[in-house]
């Protein structure tokens, strides 16, 4: 099926924490909350695990857009793994934008295992930015896509 | 020029004759006066080889990695910015400080040999530096230029003539502590001012160019690790089918981002570039972002120092800070 803007479906992958996000988004379950199907959880041990080269390979493979999503600054399981996340991302994401390519696409937030309100309203807001977005056609590699 | 390198084959043949040191790195003559190679030393008779002129570019302190695997002190000629990166990898502790004597070098800048091509000159045989002013001799006749307009881009925003470690330093022209130095961030701020799209059409026009043959990773000091992520062939940038897709992008991203804050701004990797891709712009961005994010940092200013992406602060600023802060 062609695709256009109409029936444009985004891809989105989300690194979720283990201790926190992945909790959150279990809690968004249990709670009944809605958030889009479009949204591929990945779960890491921590917000630091996600080497910045995950995301440029989930673009490379045809996502529409990414997100990190830790424990809040302070309460990493690890004590601090999600301050060297943070400054990684930033860098990465500053670096993208460098290169032209669109800065809504990539996103990190801080969303604790108690947020599960906070997790689908977030989930649902990125997919909303992303689908008015459009296709990631800057980062996409042919070779890549099923 | 001649002075100093009799002056630095003497130092040398003595330190080797007495045995304190086992092996000394400097560059020899390639197979053109304007391609100077690393070259290690062992004996007076090699010694003779041995030079230093305004091509003797390459950074010399990745060799010695290999070398400070072997037994005995190593002796190596640095430029003031090569020190930089002999201090950035004893930081990291690829080399041992204990084995090396460092004799520090003056230098007069690095001449890069496409502006010469560029001046539609060939048939090179020869130059002659006269100090502000440079005198390239061809089968044609010679010409003379300034010689701020043959200089490296490296070597046009020169970061000092300081050098940052050193045992001793041969400085036998006072003209050459001299800095030039212009703002090395200008460009990038010049890119970051333009539009998205302008900025993703300059560098896919770029990057496209390359042609994958990974010489800015062989080159840089900061990239030696014994297992690179680039020589995996599941990583999904080691093909090189088409020059049009993200896979370039993401390679220079990856090669860029893997020195942030180790990388010594040393510019090889845009000097040795057989495509002439300005890498160090890359490079640059990241040293840009986070001298203003996370404070001045210097890398190679000293050994002990922690770069930027390993330490934090608990008021760092948020990624979105990307977002908010407009343009770039």
């Amino acid at each position: 099926m062609q695709v256009n803007e109409k029936n444009f479906q985004p891809k989105i992958v989300a690194f979720c924490c283990n201790w926190c996000s992945y909790a959150g988004a279990d809690l968004a379950g249990t709670g009944r909350l809605n958030y889009p199907a479009n949204v591929k959880v990945i779960r890491v041990p921590c917000s630091c695990r996600v080497n910045p080269m995950f995301i440029l390979r989930a673009f490379q493979k045809g996502a529409d857009g990414v997100i990190i999503a830790g424990c809040h600054p302070g309460d990493c399981h690890y004590s601090t793994g999600n301050y060297y996340a943070r400054r990684r991302m930033t860098l990465l994401f500053s670096m993208l934008d460098y290169l032209g390519i669109e800065r809504e696409r990539t996103r990190v937030e801080w969303i604790s295992a108690a947020e599960g309100a906070k997790f689908a309203a977030t989930m649902n807001e990125f997919v909303a930015q992303i689908t008015e977005l459009g296709e990631n056609k800057r980062l996409e590699d042919l070779r890549c896509k099923k | 020029m001649q002075e100093i390198i009799s002056v630095m084959k003497e130092k040398a043949a003595k330190l080797l004759a007495e045995g304190q040191v086992r092996c000394v790195l400097g560059w020899k003559r390639g197979e053109f006066f304007y391609e100077s190679t690393p070259a290690v030393f062992e004996s007076a008779e090699e010694l003779e080889e041995l030079v230093y002129d305004d091509f003797c570019g390459p950074n010399l302190a990745k060799y010695l990695i290999r070398e400070c695997a072997k037994e005995g002190k190593i002796l190596v000629f640095a430029k003031p910015c090569d020190t930089y990166s002999i201090n950035a990898l004893i930081r990291e502790h690829r080399v041992d400080r204990e084995k090396l004597y460092v004799v520090g070098v003056e230098c007069a800048g690095n001449l890069d040999v496409n502006k010469i091509r560029a001046k539609g000159l060939t048939g090179l045989v020869g130059f002659e530096d006269n100090g502000d002013t440079v005198t390239v001799k061809t089968l044609y006749g010679d010409e003379t230029f300034e010689k701020g307009e043959l200089l490296l881009e490296r070597c046009l925003c020169c970061k000092g003539k300081e050098h940052k470690i050193a045992d001793e330093t041969i400085v036998l022209n006072e003209e050459n502590t001299k800095t030039v130095g212009a703002d090395r961030f200008s460009e990038v701020a010049r890119l970051e001012e333009m539009t998205a799209d302008e900025r993703f059409e300059y560098w896919r026009e770029q990057l496209s160019r390359c042609i994958r043959c990974n010489a800015c990773r062989n080159v840089c000091p900061a990239c030696s690790c014994i297992k690179c992520v680039f020589d995996n062939d599941d990583s999904g940038i080691a093909s090189k089918a088409n020059t049009d897709t993200f896979e370039e992008n993401m390679f220079h991203i990856i090669r860029a981002f893997h020195v942030t804050g180790r990388c010594t701004d040393c510019g090889e990797c845009s000097r040795v570039c057989p495509q002439n891709i300005p890498l160090q712009l890359l490079n640059r961005k990241f040293i840009k972002d986070y001298n203003e994010l996370y404070g001045e940092y210097v890398s190679g200013e000293d050994s002990e120092s922690k770069p930027p992406l390993l330490t934090f602060t608990q008021e760092d600023a948020e990624p979105s800070i990307v977002k908010e802060r407009g343009n770039c």
